[in-house]
């Protein structure tokens, strides 16, 4: 009698298809479930921004608290002392109300801040991996299916790009756009949009995204079932986007994931060296700039928005890993990706 | 080799020229103000702002604005007026020893310590040792440097005064140097410290599956010198590739916020000044140098590699 299949041990496969596959893999990997969690609070506690805004903090995130005193039982603190040293962590003490102290000499309240600033650097960070995954994709299928004419010219626009650190090119199309905006045709955007930064991100990694995926369609259009596709009569449209692009979905994914991490870690950059998200907006980037201005006497105020940071990319890297090892199992966008298109970490330092 | 070396150079100089004009768009087609007004500074009178626009050739066709402003950039006399109208060119090269100390003493680290974590991770694959190597490697590499520097900038050099808070000392004075130099060392060899430990450890994973991997153990071989002289070495293949690709963005402009968050006076430091100043000529030029380097560095790369590895320059493995 040939055993169970479920009976022959932990490796063995179980059936389902390769969806399911990757999804016990996941599930089994507690530490990426772990990363996912962190992650989901803290968009979870960003988009809740207003909320304590409105009902812990009494304040917004620009509002300033210059010459206001805090009454905590029978104590009286000044929120700005006359030096311009700001008021500390007060945590639940004053009822919420400067859960992480205040900012310097404006007095604005730290953790209202940080909160917005959250939303500012998730937004970002994610919906420019969302511009990179549909550039990179229309343009890895694009040079991949025709080859030729349309591959030569697509991949050495991209080599341009790619030849570039992306610190570099952010911070020359930032500062470019952060003078008078940008204009294309019907489109305007001010200065001071957080689209600027978005658009300059999503670019900047379009090629570290674009030419791994290229080389998949490469090997992918060889293989039979394209063959069939195109035999049966399917129109260009539907061989690349019904037939190559879900045996792409996997990478996409992961690349996906990952460069969210790299987004909010460039945006930081970018805005730490004002050539990111202009005033009157804030991300955590431009509070780790203020703050770092007064790093000896407030060393809080540069480590605070860090650390969200840290965290953030982190669970993001973490999960990503994960993610990579339960879709990906031969490990084929590992390094190999990377080796080939340099990594997209290199300019961020 | 001659071929290969002739077709990279060509390519090289393509690429080249393409940056050129990229940089040149970036900057002048791309703001919605008028240019000279942006290059003569906020405070601008009329007639600098007149000057620029001849200097510059704003008033002629974009080929000859090109064409202008490589001239001024490549011959040394683009000068930067929101900065007490100093040379930018000159500036640039004034600033080359600190970049270049601050990222080949990096490199050495992250060099060194991501081969040994690599290593150790690859041969306990699975093991407590690996799992926590791979933790930190990922904690490297999702760390923001600000973060990283404003936590050394505070503990070691105000809390407990171990080394000097900040500035870049000539290496004539070499105990100086070195102790104003070891904290941004660690602060920028930290990210790739932990991304070369990952991309080692899943090379020597691969590698350790090869048949002459086996053929080796099967000549009796000890673990340790299978490990070091067959896995290792050909472990190190990618990790070269990698590397010539990381220096050269590092030194051509990457290290702009290590330089700046320690104050040492190099290309980067001068870069972030600039940008703060929003002064377009320093940043133009300091892009097109970087970029200008990079090409030229992985060109050598590409060499050193096609040298080693003749299936390179024999194009069957060429992409």
């Amino acid at each position: 009698m040939p055993p169970e299949p479920e009976k022959q041990g932990v490796g063995a496969r179980q059936g389902g298809g390769p969806w399911a596959i990757a999804g016990r893999r996941l599930r089994r990997n507690k530490l990426a479930l772990f990363a996912l969690a962190v992650f989901l609070l803290i968009v979870a506690c960003c988009l809740l921004a207003p909320v304590w805004a409105d009902h812990v903090a009494h304040t917004g995130p620009n509002t300033t608290h210059t010459l206001e005193k805090l009454h905590e039982g029978g104590e009286v603190k000044e929120v700005v002392e006359p030096s311009g040293k700001a008021i500390g962590p007060q945590f639940f003490a004053a009822g919420g109300r400067f859960f992480l102290g205040a900012d310097g000499h404006l007095g604005r309240d730290e953790m209202v801040r940080l909160l917005y600033g959250g939303r500012a650097s998730l937004l970002i960070g994610i919906t420019a991996a969302v511009i990179t995954t549909i550039l990179a994709v229309v343009l890895g299928l694009l040079a991949g299916y025709y080859g030729g004419f349309t591959d030569t010219v697509i991949s050495r626009a991209l080599d341009v790009i790619w030849s570039f650190p992306v610190v570099l090119l952010g911070i020359a199309l930032g500062i470019a756009l952060a003078v008078g905006g940008l204009s294309i045709g019907p489109i305007h955007l001010k200065s001071s949009s957080l689209w600027i930064p978005t658009l300059i991100i999503g670019v900047v990694y379009t090629p570290y995204m674009a030419r791994p995926l290229r080389g998949e369609v490469l090997a992918l259009r060889e293989k039979e079932f394209i063959e069939a596709a195109v035999a049966q009569g399917a129109g260009v449209f539907r061989v690349m986007f019904v037939e190559l692009l879900p045996n792409m979905i996997s990478t996409i994914i992961v690349f996906f994931t990952l460069n969210i991490a790299n987004n909010m870690l460039l945006e930081a950059t970018l805005s730490f060296l004002g050539a990111g998200v202009q005033p009157p907006n804030s991300s955590w980037g431009t509070m780790i700039s203020e703050g770092f201005e007064a790093l000896y006497s407030q060393p809080l105020l540069t480590i605070i928005p860090g650390t969200a940071i840290l965290l953030t990319v982190l669970s993001v890297n973490v999960f990503g890993d994960g993610l990579r090892d339960a879709l990906d199992p031969k490990s084929k966008v590992r390094y190999e990706a990377r080796v080939g298109t340099a990594e997209p970490e290199g300019g961020v330092v | 080799m001659l071929r290969f070396v002739v077709r990279r150079v060509v390519g090289a100089v393509a690429v080249l020229f393409a940056i050129s004009v990229l940089v040149f768009l970036i900057f002048n087609v791309v703001p919605a103000t008028n240019p000279a007004q942006r290059i003569a500074g906020k405070n601008a009178n009329p007639q600098l702002i007149e000057n620029v626009e001849k200097e510059w050739g704003f008033d002629k066709s974009l080929p000859e604005q090109y064409w202008t402003q490589m001239k001024l950039i490549f011959t040394g006399q683009v000068t930067s007026y929101s900065q007490a109208h100093i040379n930018i060119d000159q500036r640039i090269l004034e600033g080359i020893p600190a970049t270049a100390s601050l990222c080949i003493g990096a490199a050495i680290i992250w060099l060194s310590l991501g081969i040994l974590f690599g290593y150790l991770s690859a041969i306990r694959a699975g093991g407590l040792t690996d799992r926590a190597l791979t933790v930190l490697a990922l904690v490297g590499i999702s760390m923001p440097v600000f973060w990283l520097a404003s936590i050394l900038l505070y503990y070691f050099t105000y809390k407990i005064e171990l080394f000097p808070s900040n500035g870049y000392e000539p290496l004539s004075h070499p105990g100086r140097w070195f102790s104003h130099l070891i904290l941004p060392w660690i602060t920028l060899a930290v990210l790739f410290v932990g991304f070369y430990s990952r991309v080692l450890r899943s090379s020597m994973l691969d590698v350790m599956n090869e048949d002459y991997v086996r053929t080796a153990r099967a000549k009796g071989l000890s673990n340790r010198r299978v490990m070091v002289r067959h896995v290792l070495r050909n472990s190190l293949i990618p990790i070269i590739t990698l590397f010539g690709l990381d220096f050269g963005a590092v030194i051509g402009g990457g290290a702009i916020v290590t330089e700046y968050l320690f104050n040492i006076e190099g290309v980067g430091l001068f870069t972030a000044e600039a940008l703060k100043q929003q002064d377009f000529p320093s940043i133009m030029a300091v892009a097109m140098f970087g970029a200008f380097f990079i090409v030229l560095f992985n060109t050598l790369v590409d060499f050193a590699y096609a040298y080693l590895d003749p299936r390179i320059r024999l194009g069957t493995s060429a992409a």
